[in-house]
């Protein structure tokens, strides 16, 4: 057990749990520092600072809450449906809550003053549970409650200064001011790290956004990263790789169709690739990724499965019937299916799963069967970099992906999509002779010599099987399979 | 305003004043408002002294934030000065033996 307050380095961080949060501050807040979280109203700060505490708290540092704005029990009841039992902290002696009242019809001001029992206060709170981290919610309050701003600013300086002297790690919240990022200009007073939240509506869709703005001695990313609030509280999406700077794996794994690993070179894909798997609908295509997903439970690897379209139950006993057993991996622990069907609104929300679900299950491999088609959600560009980032976050992970996509338009190519994607299988109905085949190709596989052949393949009760080479002339004498 | 009825007349004045140490700030509370009191209260008031480095759950119990804060306990309703009480019309005011011009 670490000492209560272990003395801090400058660039030590501290995680906050929270999950992505970390990942774009280079590791967390800094340790024994005050961060300023700034932001409108409902955009997300109270449930950023308490999850704050309650992640700390299950990494065995416990928390103090100073609520300038709500009661203990309002807090309380607020975060509960996010699963946080704060009442059950605070009876362990693991978090305190304190609301400050400050009102001013009940304050008035006869001289000279300072706010040293805010500090008594919140020193007690500490000491009480041996607090690592402590939140302020929202000291803004203060400049309405009380004149003097020269006075409370000076305040404030010192109050900052005592946090950090008293070796905890903060947040401090604040309103977003007109043309500036606080109303009250708190950034000023803090030197090490400011994080702004966002929460606007574009096109229907809408987005919250978290932005770093400042993080002394860190080398963090400045772009807005989207974030959800779900059941389970705040997660980032993170861009991890902009800079495409994911190593590039040698190693292949298998398609999970022996012959389309012939036709890849021999192995598969690379390991760490992502694949588009499109075609109109009926093509296959949720047999293939199933067929992956199967292939890679069989090698003994984890497979994170993403139904949008069917439930779990009814892609176990469809694959079935063509020779793929997802039902083993599942009962192994190996394979999850996430099955939900997201709504046109809620794309970003279904990323948002794909996201906490590999972090849920760490999967060697991930489908997402299928990705929506979102070009039809309109000209939603934030949409699109979104997946880009589900993209290089999967590929950052080394994680081999396979998307599915229903193609409406057999040409319809999006430029942007397709650079995303490694290796493009497209399938295809064949009309020939007053019947319809499937047939395969590859459209792209980077840096593999593919085969650039169109073939026909059957469903079978073993899987997937890929037919001679078809020039167009007699139709393979296949036993065709619904 | 104030919806309650002042209530200069009372007989009985408890009054709290909350300080952190024994500061120049707090002493000169002290000062401040023994004086005003023996101008206007006189004979009808206590004084309780509440050091918060000593008795820092008060701070929480009774919302203390500023320092040095007076809190009128009697008569009701109960009413918080905050400051070193050097303004005497403001203390006045704010303790109801004044009405607010």
């Amino acid at each position: 057990m670490a000492p209560p307050h272990p003395p801090p380095t400058p660039l030590e961080h501290c995680p906050t749990g929270i999950s992505g949060l970390d990942e774009i501050t280079s590791g967390g807040l800094p340790r024994g520092r005050t961060t300023l979280v700034a932001g409108g109203p409902g955009c997300g700060k109270t449930v950023l600072a308490t999850e704050f505490l309650v992640r700390g708290i299950q990494l065995g540092e416990p928390g103090v809450f100073m609520a300038f704005e709500e009661t203990a029990e309002e807090l309380t009841t607020n975060v509960a449906s996010l699963g946080w039992d704060l009442a059950g902290l605070a009876a362990d002696g693991k978090l305190v809550i304190d609301h400050v009242k400050v009102e001013r019809e009940r304050i008035d001001q006869t001289g000279d003053y300072d706010l040293e029992a805010l500090f008594i206060r919140i020193g007690l709170a500490i000491d009480e549970v041996g607090a690592h981290r402590v939140v302020l919610d929202t000291l803004e309050v203060l400049f309405s409650a009380l004149d003097d701003t020269a006075r409370l600013r000076a305040e404030l300086r010192r109050l900052f200064a005592w946090l950090k002297a008293r070796g905890v790690t903060a947040i401090v919240t604040a309103e977003r001011g007109e043309g500036a990022l606080t109303r009250h200009g708190l950034e000023e007073y803090v030197a090490d790290c400011v994080i702004s939240l966002d929460h606007r509506v574009a096109e229907q869709l809408a987005v919250r956004r978290i932005q770093v703005v400042k993080l002394r001695g860190s080398a963090h990313g400045t772009n807005e990263y989207p974030f959800v609030i779900d059941g389970s509280g705040l997660s980032v999406i993170p861009v991890t790789s902009f800079d495409l700077d994911h190593a590039a794996s040698t190693e292949v794994v298998s398609t999970g169709v022996p012959d389309l690993d012939a036709m890849l070179g021999g192995g598969g894909w690379y390991k760490g690739s992502t694949t588009m798997v499109s075609g109109e609908s009926g093509t296959g295509k949720t047999t293939f990724a199933a067929a992956f997903a199967e292939a890679a439970c069989r090698r003994g690897e984890r497979a994170l499965y993403l139904a949008f379209e069917e439930s779990a139950s009814q892609l176990v006993r469809n694959m079935a019937s063509v020779g793929l057993h997802l039902d083993r991996g599942v009962d192994e622990g190996l394979l999850r299916i996430h099955a939900s069907r997201p709504t046109q609104l809620g794309l970003e929300r279904h990323l948002t799963t794909i996201y906490q679900e590999v972090e849920a299950h760490h999967p060697d491999v991930v489908v997402v069967d299928p990705i929506t088609d979102f070009t039809a959600i309109g000209t939603v560009v934030d949409v699109k970099a979104l997946l880009m980032r589900i993209v290089d976050y999967l590929k950052n992970r080394q994680i081999t992906t396979v998307f599915t996509s229903l193609l409406t338009d057999r040409s319809g190519e999006d430029p942007s999509i397709s650079s995303l994607i490694d290796n493009w299988l497209q399938l295809r109905n064949l009309e020939t002779h007053a019947k319809r085949d499937r047939g395969l190709f590859i459209q792209k596989a980077r840096g593999m010599s593919h085969s650039n052949q169109i073939r026909e393949f059957v469903l079978c009760e073993d899987g997937i099987r890929l037919l001679d080479v078809v020039p167009g002339a007699a139709p393979a004498a296949a036993t065709m399979q619904g | 305003m104030s919806a309650t009825e002042p209530d200069r007349g009372a007989d009985s004045w408890e009054l709290r004043l909350y300080v952190a140490g024994e500061t120049p700030r707090s002493v000169a509370a002290l000062a401040n408002l023994r004086q005003i009191c023996e101008d206007h209260l006189a004979g009808k008031y206590t004084i309780e002294v509440i050091d918060l480095l000593e008795r820092p759950q008060l701070a929480r119990g009774e919302q203390i934030v500023a320092i040095p804060t007076l809190e009128r306990r009697l008569p009701e309703p109960v009413r918080k000065i905050i400051g070193d009480l050097s303004n005497t019309e403001r203390v006045l005011i704010g303790l109801d033996l004044r009405p607010e011009r």
